[in-house]
């Protein structure tokens, strides 16, 4: 009976949803892709179509070019075949969506990236009843658990002040879209200097403000005087530079890295980090179990990340759970 | 326990040696001295308890944190694994409690809550634990943790805890490393004779603290200093200059000057040994800061006889009269953790101690002079006294360096390591101190092994597989003979863990058994039978030369090669 085929399979070049005809963050090219979020390992170049959210088309356009766009607004469902697809706020990212597909009464959920945590600078996530709720798991071990972000932003102002101490800038890496644009919101009520930004940042800095997300002051690294002072000057960069000839320029420098990754010690040092901040974009473990429930899904696919552990742990919660081996990274 | 905690934490965060430094000056300055004498027992690597006082297993806090954080056994395996560290994982399965506690110092944790429940029903010790994990935060939470799992392991040598005390009292670090040599309880009165700038009753009991030896590959290194500190694990890795450079007598001359400069010794394959024999009484220490009291009866008796009070520092070695070397330390190891060892025990290994160096002669610091002048003094010493089991090591000539290369040449079949090279004026230093001893060691023996099993490091490693065994063919079975830690660069150990999770045969707990491709050339000081050992053979300080990308694992070397060699 064709009703009980799998509303979404995985396909060699993605997830594929049959009924409409479309996949949702394809990592090869097809004809017509639903993306949930900007980050590139989600929305690839190459596609025939993108749907994605009002808020999300910026970011594409930033990272894509000009491409066919088709934008929809947050819960405003659309018709693909005789799929009622909708998208919904998942909380990651700005524009970062989850996708609700609705075939002949059944509903699937593809989560997308998401988080519980409260985020200034995007719409927080939304709780959608399913059948079968697809979820991340890139922190798929109870050992994931996220402090307070607003304990987080005072630990990275306190090293910031014992960076100026001893004349050093604080330089934290950080993602360029989505954590780098939040970290400057959460820091704001703390700042007395504008927040220096890599070029890489900057640009995500921009598009954000293009869309109306308030961050607090900023400049660009490449625009300060020669010879600047940087001692006790707060610095967002991209990872890729730590190491870099870009580096130099600051002469004494204690580095920073703010990642969910960063719960582990020996991540940190792994990594050679003078301080790690634990600030994640993705759900934690009691995040992602805590979802689970509250979707109502009898049956949950996880994709990328530990998951492993979470189907395990949810088939003996009893729910019907396994994974898919998706090619989306576990950078965060 | 905030403070120390916060300690902890700076320490563990912290690359730099100074800032580390710092951090311990500043954590004993304003610690009361109840919890600043624990903390230093806990950075020496002390441990909160006894072997003999259980206070919780690891079987026991895994199941105790299942229970309290409502996670099945598996869930808390799997975590384990991913993060590497025991402690860690147990701080990191809980939330924070909301209302945390009042801080409670160190010494309450250890002295009023810990000590009390050692050994006590298993409900009354899980309270307790409970309770803690309940009331602390996370830092706080893995200190804790680190007090039950064992040592801290948070990358502080005694040396740098040593020069903290030093700063912070203005009390001399040699006279700081003696007091804490051996065996002292953690308590406000030894932290007060610690760094009391009085001479204490103590202190002539006391051992020196060794003068350790370097690589001479150190010294080769076109870029090597003349003399520099090296911190507390760099002793052992020679690592750093091409070895052919080691075998040239040439190299050897610029890098040390005349030979005429130097002492020459063999390097002896035994256990570094500090003898004290003051006002009629015998102390043997060990290098290991242990009393080898008991143990070595045969040794006490003879030093008994010596003439003179007096402190020798030498090698202790398995040796049976009238044979020309001495026995393979496996030998010797049989004896090590003999406490009262039998008649049959003493004929089979007697024991005899090669003597170097004269540290002390009727209650004179002999450190401060010339290390040939202390020789003379110990040869005239020994030559008083006939006991063949105390005997000065002998002073090899060799009037140029080719001919002390060409005696080198011989170490393996006389049974020695290679050659010691002191230089003549030296004065007896503390620790390992670069400039003034050298070993000059044979080039290791060499074997292509293939890797097997794999488990992940500790500290910065934890979460890589870094700890491997190899093995060697047996038929067409491959045989376990080594284990290595050292070796690989970072790139590679990367790229071997992403490999090993990749292609995981079976996990047995920590460990993890791949199929055997990857082929590594191994070097190893001397290989010696042993019936402890599957394989029949144990290899001495192996450790990984090169990743054999060329090389197929069924052309990797067959145990027969290696149970050839074995002494």
């Amino acid at each position: 009976m064709s009703a009980m085929r799998e509303l979404v399979e995985l396909r060699p070049e993605g997830l594929y949803c049959p009924a409409g005809d479309f996949h949702i963050d394809p990592w090869r090219p097809v004809p017509r892709a639903v993306i949930t979020h900007g980050h590139g390992d989600h929305a690839r170049a190459g596609m025939g179509s993108y749907h994605c959210v009002r808020e999300s088309l910026p970011i594409l356009e930033w990272r894509l070019g000009r491409q066919r766009y088709h934008v929809v607004e947050y819960g405003d469902a659309f018709l693909l075949g005789p799929a009622r697809v909708s998208l919904h706020p998942a909380g990651h990212v700005l524009g970062s969506a989850q996708v609700r597909i609705e075939v002949a009464g059944r509903v699937w959920v593809a989560s997308g990236d998401y988080k519980r945590q409260p985020d200034p600078t995007c719409a927080p996530f939304e709780v959608v009843p399913c059948d079968t709720f697809i979820t991340e798991a890139t922190f798929g071990l109870p050992i994931y658990r996220w402090p307070d972000t607003a304990d987080v932003a005072r630990e990275i102002v306190h090293w910031r002040e014992a960076c100026e101490q001893e004349g050093s800038a604080a330089v934290l890496f950080c993602y360029a879209l989505g954590k780098a644009q939040r970290l400057l919101a959460e820091l704001a009520p703390y700042l007395q200097a504008p927040v220096l930004l890599h070029g890489a940042i900057a640009a995500g800095v921009d598009v954000y403000r293009a869309c109306g997300v308030a961050l607090p002051p900023t400049e660009t690294v490449s625009d300060q005087a020669r010879g600047a002072e940087f001692a006790g000057r707060l610095v967002l960069a991209p990872p890729s530079a730590a190491g870099s000839a870009w580096m130099r320029r600051f002469r004494r420098a204690q580095t920073g890295f703010a990642s969910g990754w960063m719960r582990i010690r020996g991540n940190r040092r792994r990594r050679n980090y003078d301080r790690g901040f634990v600030v994640s974009d993705h759900a934690d473990w009691p995040g992602l179990m805590r979802t689970v429930r509250e979707t109502g899904a009898a049956r949950v696919i996880a994709t990328h990340g530990n998951t492993d552990a979470i189907v395990r742990a949810l088939c003996e919660d009893g729910i019907d759970a396994a994974a898919f081996r998706t090619g989306y990274g576990d950078e965060e | 326990m905030r403070r120390f905690a916060i300690l902890y934490r700076e320490l563990d965060r912290s690359t730099a040696t100074l800032d580390k430094r710092a951090a311990l000056v500043r954590y004993f300055r304003q610690a009361p001295p109840r919890d600043a004498a624990w903390a230093l027992h806990l950075l020496a690597g002390g441990k909160i308890a006894g072997a003999k006082q259980r206070i919780a297993n690891t079987r026991e806090l895994r199941e105790w944190i299942a229970a309290e954080s409502g996670l099945p056994d598996w869930l808390v395996d799997d975590s384990y694994d991913q993060v590497g560290d025991l402690a860690e994982t147990l701080a990191l399965l809980l939330d924070d409690p909301r209302q945390p506690g009042a801080d409670v110092p160190l010494w309450e944790w250890i002295e009023r809550r810990l000590l009390p429940v050692a050994n006590r029903d298993v409900e009354a010790r899980r309270q307790v634990v409970v309770q803690a994990w309940r009331c602390l935060c996370f830092d706080e939470r893995l200190l804790f943790n680190k007090l039950l799992t064992g040592a801290l392991r948070v990358g502080v040598s005694q040396r740098m805890v040593q020069q903290a005390l030093a700063e912070m009292s203005g009390v001399d670090i040699a006279r700081i490393a003696q007091r804490m040599l051996g065996g002292w309880q953690p308590t406000p009165q030894f932290l007060e004779a610690l760094l009391s700038h009085e001479e204490l009753e103590r202190d002539r009991q006391q051992p020196y603290p060794f003068f350790l030896a370097t690589p001479l590959e150190a010294a080769l290194r076109p870029d090597a200093p003349a003399a520099a500190e090296d911190d507390a694990n760099a002793g052992d890795d020679p690592g750093s200059a091409p070895p052919a450079l080691a075998n040239d007598p040439q190299a050897v001359a610029r890098a040390l000057g005349p030979v005429g400069d130097w002492l020459l010794e063999w390097k002896w394959d035994g256990i570094r040994l500090q003898l004290i024999r003051r006002g009629g009484e015998v102390a043997l220490w060990s290098r290991g800061e242990e009393r080898l009291d008991g143990r070595f009866p045969e040794i006490e008796h003879a030093a008994l006889a010596l003439p003179r009070d007096c402190v020798l520092d030498g090698e202790l070695l398995g040796w049976r009269e009238g044979e020309d070397a001495p026995l393979p330390f496996t030998a010797l190891q049989t004896r090590i953790q003999r406490r009262k060892p039998g008649a049959k025990t003493l004929s089979d290994t007697p024991a005899r101690v090669q003597v170097y160096d004269l540290l002390e002669l009727e209650g004179e610091d002999w450190r401060a002079r010339p290390q040939r002048e202390r020789r003379s003094a110990l040869d005239a010493l020994l030559a008083a006294q006939g006991d063949p089991r105390i005997v000065a090591s002998p002073l090899l000539q060799a009037p140029d360096w080719p001919a002390a290369a060409a005696l080198r040449a011989q170490a393996r079949e006389r049974g020695v390591e290679g050659l010691m090279l002191k230089r003549a004026d030296a004065v007896y230093q503390a620790g390992r101190k670069r400039g003034d001893w050298w070993k000059w060691k044979i080039d290791p023996l060499t074997v292509d092994a293939v890797l097997i099993y794999a488990q992940s490091g500790h500290g910065r490693r934890s979460t890589l597989y870094t700890d491997y065994t190899f093995g060697l063919w047996d038929g067409d079975t491959l045989v376990p003979v080594a284990k290595a830690y050292s070796g690989l660069d970072d790139a590679q150990i990367l790229r071997l863990d992403r490999w090993i999770r990749a292609n995981t045969l079976e996990r047995f707990g920590p460990v993890r058994s791949v199929p055997g491709v990857h082929v590594f050339e191994l070097g190893f000081e001397a290989v010696n039978r042993s019936t402890r050992h599957k394989s029949g053979i144990a290899v001495r300080f192996p450790r990984i030369l090169r990743w054999r990308h060329d090389k197929p694992a069924a052309e990797a070397d067959r145990l027969d090669t290696l149970r050839a060699l074995a002494r």
